[in-house]
């Protein structure tokens, strides 16, 4: 059981859950590469928007994974504020579209 | 009021890291009341010693919505929409519906609660407050309250008036 | 170890989400159909990350006691907090906007929404 808790934490500086935000963090990011088709090609510019969209909640959920994965806080204020911006960009977007800017 | 006590909080919740210094409440303090003097010009926030948004009551029912009956529903609408996505069986359409709210505070709550919830998605709420919905599946054509928000308008409704 | 299953178990339901968020933008026909998938399911998988983060910085916090985990908590909770609020403000924005630029939903049963557009002169461009 010691060598086992050894072997987890301190040789590889990272335990089992954080091996999993990891990996979880590049599936996210795989899935992120697979929107970019819609990007390109969506048959109207509100197609793109809602891909834009979705890649942003996708961006901001592997910053808080790779956060905790690094041990770093400051990670996750900067996925605090990257949600805040792109919530008031999608709004400018929006507007945009809109004709109303 | 409301504004003040939530941005106030929420300063000393993001600079707090093991412990707490006087600096730092000063400058939560000066930051919250310049935040909630600059806000309290916009529409429906009532002005800067508004009290309304500090009721007790408010806060245990809202918090109560949330955890749970818009769990239950979020959980619900995503376990629908999984299924409609790998099947494919959608009769879309969009529909109105008044829930016959008077705050835009209240408003905001329901679309958002409606938006995330069972197959409904809110396109747009006019100036009298009737909300058009984009439904993925239509039951019928002039689907009552109980179809598109479920208990939602109540609890919406008790907790913002 | 038994930690470290959970948060795994919680994670797969949150890619799980996150992959259908991805496919109902290739599957459904229109920009409303597809709002739907682009909206619930990725913030459902994004709010399970973070109940994940959650679950793993307040047992590493019990079991440590250091305050950095605890640290790690409150800022992961602000980040869901905001997320749960602005991703579906933002929208129905965008399906508003969407509406306005003229696009229709294509396969629709009943469409509301396109008699007040027309009585009013019609605000799309």
């Amino acid at each position: 059981m010691r060598s086992v808790r050894a072997m987890d934490e301190e040789d590889y500086g990272m335990n089992l859950s954080q091996c999993f935000f990891m990996g979880a963090a590049f599936i996210m990011g795989v899935l992120m590469v697979a929107l970019i088709p819609r990007l390109i090609s969506g048959p109207t510019t509100a197609d793109r928007l809602v891909a834009q969209d979705v890649i942003n909640t996708l961006v901001s959920g592997i910053m808080l994974l790779l956060g905790a994965a690094y041990d770093s806080v400051v990670m996750v204020d900067v996925a605090i504020v990257y949600m805040a911006l792109s919530f008031v960009s999608g709004l400018y977007f929006a507007r945009n579209l809109e004709g109303g800017m | 009021m409301f504004v003040f006590v939530v941005s106030f909080f929420t300063y000393l919740l993001f600079s707090w890291s093991g412990s707490m210094s006087i600096q730092e409440v000063t400058i939560a303090f000066a930051l919250a009341v310049v935040i909630s003097f600059v806000s309290s010009g916009s529409p429906g926030s009532g002005g800067f010693w508004n009290t309304k948004g500090l009721s007790l009551r408010r806060w245990w029912d809202f918090l109560y919505y949330i955890f749970g009956p818009f769990a239950m529903g979020l959980a619900q609408a995503n376990w629908d929409v999984a299924k409609r996505v790998i099947s494919g069986r959608i009769n879309p359409g969009i529909v109105k519906f008044d829930p016959h709210l008077k705050t835009s505070h209240g408003r905001m709550m329901l679309a958002n609660s409606i938006t995330l919830t069972p197959g409904t998605l809110t396109v747009d709420v006019d100036d009298n407050g009737v909300f058009y919905i984009h439904a993925l599946n239509l039951t019928s054509l002039t689907p009552t309250e109980e179809d598109i928000c479920g208990v939602f308008g109540q609890w919406t409704r008790r907790i913002t008036e | 170890m038994i930690l470290g299953i959970f948060v795994g178990l919680l994670l797969l339901v949150s890619l799980f989400f996150n992959t259908l968020g991805v496919v109902s933008l290739y599957r459904f026909p229109d920009v409303f159909t597809r709002m739907h998938g682009a909206t619930k399911c990725p913030t459902f998988g994004t709010l399970f990350a973070v109940f994940a983060l959650l679950f793993y910085s307040f047992v590493r916090f019990m079991s440590s006691g250091e305050s950095r985990f605890l640290v790690l908590f409150i800022h992961v909770f602000i980040g869901g907090v905001v997320l749960l609020i602005s991703n579906p403000t933002g929208a129905h924005a965008l399906a508003r906007a969407a509406y306005r630029s003229g696009a229709l939903p294509e396969p629709a049963a009943v469409d509301a929404l396109e008699k007040t557009q027309k009585s009013k002169g019609g605000v799309t461009a």
